[in-house]
C-alpha cells in the first residue's frame, strides 16, 4: 500500500541529511560535552555549532538558546520560569496544552490567569491583550501559529503591547518554526519555543529562546548545563539533529520553498472542494502557515474519517493527538465557535518537506470517496439532504 | 470460507481479544475497535466515589490491554469515542430509572444504542460490513422463517442473550458471535494458544461504570457533577394493607425483592413488594406477596417472529440470573406484550427486561412495566 503521510503537525520524519548528521554522535562521537578531554571537546563543538544554527533560524544570538527535551518543556520552562505566586498571566484559549495546562497548574499555586477568547478565524484580538493587562501582569503567552488550523496570530502587535507595558511575552512557535520566517526581534518576544520533531529532527529535542539578560528559573536542578538554566547532560545527537534541521529549514525558507508548499496545500484544498460539497476551511480568510489546512466536512464523524483514510493508507488527524488514543473534541475549534458537530467533522491535513505531488493526487482520489461513504451511512446526512 | 473485513469490538478482556485472534488466524482482515464510553476520572473522588480509576471499564488499562493484543496479532486498532452518546442513551436513562423507582439494565441499553448501533455504523463507514463481539450468543439465518435468529450459546452458564433481546434483523445480519459454540474454559485455552498475555485476566462482573457496584453513590456523584439535586423522593413505607409503618429517604434506594435496609423492625421478614414513583411509596410485605403470575413488557422487540398474532407458549426470563419460566405471551397493544406465567414468579422488577425463549431461540423481549 502506498502510504501518504499528511499529519506533519503531529510529527515529521527525520530528513536523511539530519539523520546522517546525528548518526556519528551515538557510537563514534559519544563524549559528554562537559568533559575536559578530546571526546568532550568534540561534542561540545557540535553542540555549540547546533546552537548557532538554531539561533540563525530564529534571528537571535547563540547564548540565547536553551536546549530542552522538546516543545512542552520549552513552554513550561518559559512560563514556570518567569512567573511566581501573585503574578498575573494572559494567554489564549487556543494555546497548546503545554501552555494552557502549565498556566492551569500555576493557578493552583496562586498565579492569576486570564484566558483570552478568539474570533471565528482563531485570532486573538491584540486589543483584548491590552485590556487584560493588570498591574501585576508578568507574562503574556500567545502562540505564533496554531497547531490545528495553521492560522498565524498577530504576535508582533501583541509583542509591542507587552513591551510597552513592560511585561514578558512568550510565544509558542512550535508550529511556526521552519514554516514561516521567524525573527525574535521583530516579534518582540522575550521567550520563544520550538520543537525538533515538528521540523524534521527527531522526537525528544527542542529549544527555548530566552532574550539576553532575562533570568529564568530552571525546571530541572543539577549540573550547570545550559548556563545553569537546564540541568542534565545534553542530548547531543538530538541537538546536532536540531541544528541540522534548523539549517536546512533556513535554507529552504531563503529559497522560497514555503511558497511551493503553500501551492501544494492549496491544490489539495481546492481539489477537495471541487469534489466534495458541504465542506469548508476552518480559519478561512487568515494568513496561515503554508503546510496546514483544517477542513470541516459537514455531517461526518471526523474520527471515522481518520480511521477510514488510515485503512486506505492516508494519515491525517482530527486535531491534537491524544496520548490515550481517544479523541476529544478540539478545544481550538470549539473556541473558534464551531458547532460541536462541525468540530467533530473537521480534519487536519498537514504537509511536510517529504510530501510529493503524487501524495496529493492519492489524497485527492481517496478523500471524496471516503466522505461519500461516511455520508451515505450517516443517518444525519440523509435527513438533511432530504430536507434541503 | 470467504475472507472479509470484520471489525471486532474489543473491550480489553479475554473474550473479545480471543475473537480478534481467532478471526485473524482464519485469514480475515480484522480491525480492532474499542469504544471509549465513559470517563471514570470524571467522578473519581466525588461524593464518596473511589479516587482510583485503575482497572475500571473504559480505563486506560483496558484500552492498553486491547491495544497490546491488536499489536501482538498484527491488526489495525482504533479507539472510538462515544462518550456523549453513552451518557445520553445509557447513563441518563440509568439514573432516571432509579430515581423513578425502577431497576434498570444499562448493559442492554448499551448493546442497543452503542455496540450494535453506533459501532456498527462506524464499522461500515470504515469498510467492515460486519462486527464481531465476544458475547456468548449465537446468530444464524433461518431459511424457513426467512429471519435472523438469536440463540442461546453452547455454554449456558455464560449466556448473554438476555442483554441482546433488542437486536434488530439488520443488526443480527451484520453481527458475528464467534464464541457462541465455545465454553469459557475453551476460550481461555484458545487465548493461551494464541499466546495472549491476558488469557487469565478475570471476568468483569458488575456494571462497568459503577465502581464496586454501589449505584447509589454513583447516582449521587453524577447528579452532583451535573449540578442537579437528587429529586426528593423520600416518602412512606407502607404495608400491602395500606398501613404506614415508617419513612424512607428516597425510592432510588430500593429494588423489588429487597429485604435489607428497610429501617423497620417487625416480627416477620419484610420485603419490598412494589415501588410507587407517583406517590413515593415503598410498599412492603411478606415474602409471599413477592410472587406474581403476570407482567407487562413494553417497547417490545421481536426477533424470531415478525409479530405476535396469537398467544404463544414460551419460557420467560425476568432477570439475568433467572431460569426461564414457562409462560404464555400475547399481544396487549402496540409495542406491549402480556406475559402470563404457569407458576407465580418471585420479584418481577420494573425496569428489568423480560426475554422470551422458545427452546434456545430468543423470540424477543421487552422492558418490564
Amino acid at each position: 500500500m502506498h502510504r501518504v503521510y499528511l499529519d506533519n503537525n503531529a510529527t515529521t520524519p527525520v530528513l536523511p541529511e539530519v539523520f546522517a548528521a546525528m548518526q556519528p554522535y551515538f557510537v563514534e562521537q559519544f563524549g559528554n560535552a562537559s568533559s575536559i578531554h578530546h571526546h568532550g571537546q568534540h561534542t561540545r563543538a557540535a553542540v555549540e555549532d547546533a546552537r548557532e544554527s538554531v539561533a540563525a533560524l530564529l534571528g537571535c544570538q547563540a547564548p540565547e538558546i536553551i536546549f530542552t527535551s522538546g516543545g512542552t518543556e520549552a513552554d513550561n520552562l518559559a512560563i514556570a520560569g518567569l512567573v511566581s505566586a501573585g503574578d498575573h498571566v494572559i494567554t489564549s484559549s487556543i494555546e497548546h496544552h503545554a501552555v494552557l495546562l502549565a498556566c492551569k497548574h500555576l493557578e493552583e499555586i496562586g498565579v492569576e490567569v486570564t484566558v483570552l477568547p478568539v474570533d471565528g478565524r482563531s485570532l486573538v484580538d491584540p486589543a483584548d491583550v491590552q485590556r487584560a493587562l493588570r498591574p501585576n501582569t508578568k507574562l503574556v503567552s500567545v502562540m505564533m501559529a496554531n497547531n490545528e488550523t495553521g492560522v498565524l496570530l498577530p504576535v508582533e502587535e501583541i509583542g509591542k503591547i507587552a513591551t510597552e507595558a513592560g511585561v514578558y511575552f512568550h510565544t509558542d512557535a512550535v508550529q511556526a518554526a521552519a514554516k514561516v520566517a521567524i525573527d525574535v526581534n521583530r516579534i518582540g518576544c522575550h521567550t520563544l519555543s520550538i520543537s525538533g520533531h515538528k521540523i524534521h529532527a527527531p522526537q525528544g529535542i527542542g529549544a527555548l529562546y530566552v532574550r539576553k539578560g532575562i533570568q529564568i528559573r530552571p525546571l530541572l536542578y543539577g549540573g550547570r548545563h545550559e548556563r545553569s538554566r537546564r540541568a542534565g547532560t545534553e542530548n547531543v545527537p538530538g541537538i546536532v539533529a536540531l541544528g541540522k534541521a534548523a539549517q536546512l529549514a533556513k535554507e529552504a525558507l531563503d529559497r522560497g520553498d514555503d511558497k511551493k508548499m503553500a501551492a501544494m496545500r492549496d491544490r489539495l484544498q481546492q481539489g477537495i472542494f471541487a469534489q466534495v460539497e458541504d465542506a469548508g476551511v476552518n480559519g478561512d480568510n487568515t494568513t496561515r502557515v503554508p503546510n496546514t489546512t483544517n477542513i470541516h466536512f459537514d455531517h461526518i464523524d471526523g474520527e471515522a474519517m481518520v480511521i477510514a483514510l488510515d485503512l486506505k493508507g492516508v494519515a491525517v488527524s482530527t486535531g491534537a493527538a491524544c496520548s490515550s488514543g481517544a479523541i476529544e473534541p478540539s478545544h481550538v475549534l470549539v473556541a473558534m465557535g464551531l458547532r460541536p458537530d462541525q468540530a467533530r467533522a473537521s480534519i487536519r491535513f498537514s504537509l511536510g518537506k517529504q510530501t510529493s505531488p503524487e501524495d496529493i493526487d492519492v489524497a485527492l482520489a481517496l478523500v471524496p470517496e471516503v466522505v461519500a461513504r461516511l455520508r451515505e451511512l450517516s443517518p444525519v446526512y440523509k435527513k438533511t439532504a432530504l430536507r434541503s | 470460507m470467504t475472507r472479509e473485513t470484520i471489525a471486532v469490538a474489543m473491550s480489553g478482556g479475554v473474550d473479545s481479544s480471543t475473537v480478534a485472534a481467532m478471526l485473524r488466524a482464519d485469514g480475515h482482515s480484522v480491525i480492532g475497535l474499542t469504544m471509549q464510553l465513559w470517563n471514570q476520572r470524571r467522578l473519581a473522588g466525588h461524593e464518596g466515589m473511589p479516587e482510583s480509576v485503575q482497572g475500571r471499564c473504559c480505563s486506560l488499562d483496558d484500552v492498553y490491554d486491547a491495544r497490546r493484543v491488536a499489536q501482538q496479532i498484527g491488526i489495525p486498532y482504533y479507539v472510538v469515542n462515544h462518550e456523549e452518546r453513552f451518557e445520553r442513551d445509557v447513563i441518563r436513562p440509568f439514573v432516571e430509572e432509579y430515581v423513578s423507582g425502577r431497576t434498570p439494565i444499562p448493559c442492554s441499553l448499551c448493546n442497543n444504542h452503542l455496540k450494535f448501533d453506533q459501532l456498527l455504523v462506524v464499522a461500515r463507514q470504515i469498510g467492515a460490513e460486519r462486527v464481531a463481539t465476544g458475547h456468548y450468543a449465537r446468530a444464524a439465518f433461518d431459511e424457513t422463517r426467512g429471519r435472523w435468529l438469536l440463540k442461546r450459546p453452547a455454554d449456558s452458564s455464560k449466556d448473554q442473550t438476555y442483554f441482546l433481546f433488542g437486536l434488530t434483523q439488520e443488526q443480527l445480519s451484520r453481527t458475528i458471535f464467534p464464541l457462541g459454540d465455545m465454553t469459557k474454559p475453551e476460550v481461555r485455552g484458545l487465548a493461551r494458544q494464541h499466546g495472549l498475555a491476558l488469557a487469565e485476566k478475570p471476568d468483569s462482573q458488575e456494571i462497568c461504570f459503577v465502581p464496586g457496584g454501589d449505584y447509589k453513590r454513583f447516582i449521587d456523584a453524577y447528579l452532583g457533577e451535573q449540578g442537579e439535586a437528587l429529586p426528593d423522593t423520600a416518602g412512606d413505607l407502607v404495608t400491602t394493607n395500606g398501613e404506614v409503618i415508617g419513612e424512607h429517604a428516597g425510592i432510588h434506594n430500593f429494588t423489588v425483592g429487597q429485604r435489607k435496609g428497610l429501617g423497620v423492625a417487625t416480627g416477620s421478614p419484610l420485603y419490598v413488594i412494589q415501588i410507587s414513583g407517583a406517590n413515593r411509596q415503598v410498599i412492603v410485605g411478606g415474602e409471599e406477596r413477592l410472587y406474581s403470575r403476570t407482567l407487562r413488557a413494553r417497547r417490545v422487540n421481536l426477533i424470531s417472529v415478525e409479530g405476535l398474532r396469537e398467544p404463544m407458549r414460551v419460557a420467560v426470563k425476568i432477570r439475568h440470573r433467572h431460569e426461564p419460566a414457562p409462560a404464555m405471551i400475547e399481544r396487549a397493544g402496540d409495542d406491549e406484550i402480556l406475559v402470563t406465567f404457569d407458576q407465580p414468579q418471585r420479584a418481577i422488577t420494573p425496569g428489568q427486561a423480560a426475554v422470551f425463549y422458545d427452546g434456545d431461540i430468543v423470540v424477543g423481549g421487552g422492558w418490564i412495566a
